[in-house]
């Protein structure tokens, strides 16, 4: 049986590669793919935890659900602003579109 | 045998992980963000979590990879490998998050928890789990996320929309 540890490590590793890819990336779909990384890493952590510490509870399964629910939305009105912006702007570099800095 | 798994399946998925954030070309990273969520999936079946791995497979990979091409086939130049695809403060961004990652490595390995499953699941648990979501206890967040589903489809629908 694999440790609980491993898959918690895992789920680390695999945010903070999404962190590294929100901080440096400079295209904003490049960002939104990391953010769908980090969201993943955090599903895997709540599936764990169900199946090592609380089986026959459902409130892991359920916080997953919703975790994936709100991924899906996540995803669409970000692609959305990102293709409303390249259609008034003509880029979707995070460091043109600076509208709103004084 | 299981521990083999998931080490094959947890550095398949993290290499392809590694090459969406660092690739130039935006279209081969979304091909791999493809390979890193049904390793995720993978490690999905292993916490005999089977459900998850199949909405998984059919949201991630199905739905919202799909919009993730679309948007970048509707913008031009993200597939111009001349664009710079990092700022200037990219090694900075790499020592936090590696930072970041020591830190939580070293807690999560030094904390004591219990070396096996403390029980196993039902075998009907995803009939448990629908009726989870519409009992007392998990109503309020179901309702909540149908809410912001219906206004995440609406808002994306009208920011979008060609005036």
């Amino acid at each position: 049986m694999v440790p609980l540890s491993w898959y918690l490590i895992v789920a680390a590793a695999l945010f903070c590669i999404g962190l590294y890819g929100i901080l440096a990336r400079r295209n904003a779909i490049g960002i939104l793919m990391a953010v769908e990384l980090m969201l993943n890493a955090v599903n895997i952590n709540l599936l764990a935890f169900w199946r090592y510490l609380t089986p026959a509870h459902m409130s892991g399964q359920v916080f997953a659900l919703v975790v994936l629910a709100v991924a899906a939305a996540e995803a669409a009105v970000g692609l959305a602003l990102i293709v409303a912006i390249y259609r008034t702007r003509d880029t979707v570099n995070v460091e043109e579109v600076d509208l709103m800095k004084l | 045998m299981a521990q083999a798994i998931f080490i094959i399946l947890s550095l398949i998925t993290l290499g392809c992980a590694l090459v969406v954030v660092t690739n130039r070309n935006l279209f081969h990273s979304a091909l791999y963000l493809a390979f890193v969520f049904v390793g995720v999936a993978g490690l999905y079946f292993m916490l005999q979590a089977e459900f998850f791995a199949g909405i998984q497979v059919l949201i991630y990979v199905g739905a919202i990879l799909t919009l993730i091409i679309f948007a970048i086939m509707l913008s031009r130049d993200l597939m111009n490998p001349n664009v710079r695809g990092f700022n200037r403060q990219w090694w900075a961004a790499a020592i936090v998050a590696g930072l970041l990652f020591v830190v939580l490595a070293v807690v999560l390995w030094r904390a004591p928890w219990p070396a096996a499953p403390v029980g196993e699941p039902s075998a009907d648990f995803i009939a448990e789990l629908g009726q989870a979501l519409v009992s007392p206890a998990y109503v309020l967040p179901f309702e909540v996320v149908s809410i912001l589903l219906l206004a995440a489809l609406v808002g994306s629908i009208l920011i979008a929309r060609e005036r």
